[in-house]
């Protein structure tokens, strides 16, 4: 059975979009979104180091021919400095898909939801296909497919925390009145994480940390694959509804008496 | 004897990344990114505030006081 992930028209294989950031090097880096089959990477933009600008690039070691380069505002305070950061991602050439994100306060990281929407009109009208990190708020999620966007991203858990999916009857009001993508965006910690958000209907689920943190990242990488594909299928093939007391799985006709 | 290739080097300032630089005057974009050694397919490099497309690095001239950001794509999630 064919299954897609589908952000503005175009369709993806997996539903597993992952970061690039805190991996030990490139290499690592590379060989962990392999294992992890993602076809959507995200990305920061920086500056580059003037006194050593030579260094490798992380384009070097994912093709962006192979990969859909999603670029992030992370580290953006201001609605300003967000619209800046995708304006700068989009003449690299990488296309028109920007993950917006900004954050309100550095020890949540929780967004600035204001200044998320504002950015979000902004870009909208600039043509950005707009995928924005949001708080597991279903008004706020609303709101911003009423703007445009593209997908709706709320965190499962503060970014890098681990925690899982904290607010699932959240996550679920956003999905029942979504009809664009939700996808479960920061705070994944394991496996099953990854699992229940696809058991829950979502249709996607971006990590970082979870994988690049983890003791054996590329392994971690695998296990993220393999959870999405079990929740997925679990949720496509519907599961049982919970019940308090037994029901035997056995017959009970043909029974010794 | 002090070598005499300086007599000929005037010298212009302007900001990189945050960063005082004094570079030759008549520089352009692309000539400063070959100067430093930056592939410009990889990079992406604002102006005052503007953003340069890649075809005009080369028609673009640097002026004294400029300010630039030069930027790439770094690890994120």
């Amino acid at each position: 059975m064919e299954d897609f992930l589908q952000i503005a028209g175009t369709h993806y294989r997996s539903r597993l979009i992952v970061g690039t950031g805190k991996y030990k090097d490139f290499v690592e880096t590379k060989q962990a979104i392999e294992v992890s089959g993602a076809e959507v990477v995200t990305v920061a933009v920086r500056r580059v180091n003037i006194t050593d600008p030579n260094k490798e690039n992380l384009l070097d070691y994912l093709d962006p021919k192979k990969y859909t380069i999603l670029p992030n505002t992370a580290g953006c305070y201001t609605a300003e400095d967000a619209v800046r950061t995708c304006r700068l991602a989009r003449e690299a050439g990488v296309g028109k898909m920007v993950k917006l994100e900004v954050i309100g306060d550095d020890k949540t990281l929780f967004p600035d939801i204001l200044a998320t929407l504002e950015a979000a009109k902004i870009l909208v009208k600039e043509g950005f296909v707009v995928l924005p990190y949001i708080n597991d708020d279903p008004i706020t999620a609303k709101k911003l497919e009423d703007i445009g966007c593209a997908a709706v991203m709320p965190l499962a858990a503060p970014i890098g925390s681990g925690l899982g999916i904290r607010n699932p009857y959240n996550i679920r009001i956003i999905l029942e009145h979504a009809t664009v993508p939700v996808i479960v965006d920061a705070g994944v910690g394991t496996a099953s994480d990854a699992a229940m958000a696809m058991e829950m209907g979502c249709h996607g689920v971006l990590m970082n940390t979870a994988i690049a943190s983890a003791k054996n990242p590329i392994l971690m990488a695998e296990a993220m694959r393999l959870g999405i594909e079990a929740g997925r299928k679990a949720y496509l093939a519907g599961r049982i509804p919970k019940k308090l007391y037994a029901t035997a799985s056995t017959p009970l006709d043909g029974i010794l008496s | 004897m002090v070598a005499v290739d300086t007599v000929f080097f005037v010298p212009m300032k302007i900001k990189i990344n945050g960063e005082e630089r004094e570079i030759v005057a008549g520089l352009s974009i692309g000539g400063l990114l070959e100067q430093m050694q930056i592939r410009p397919g990889r990079v992406v490099v604002e102006r005052n505030r503007n953003i340069i497309s890649r075809d005009a690095y080369g028609g673009t001239m640097l002026s004294e006081g400029d300010t630039l950001e030069i930027v790439h794509f770094v690890g994120g999630g």
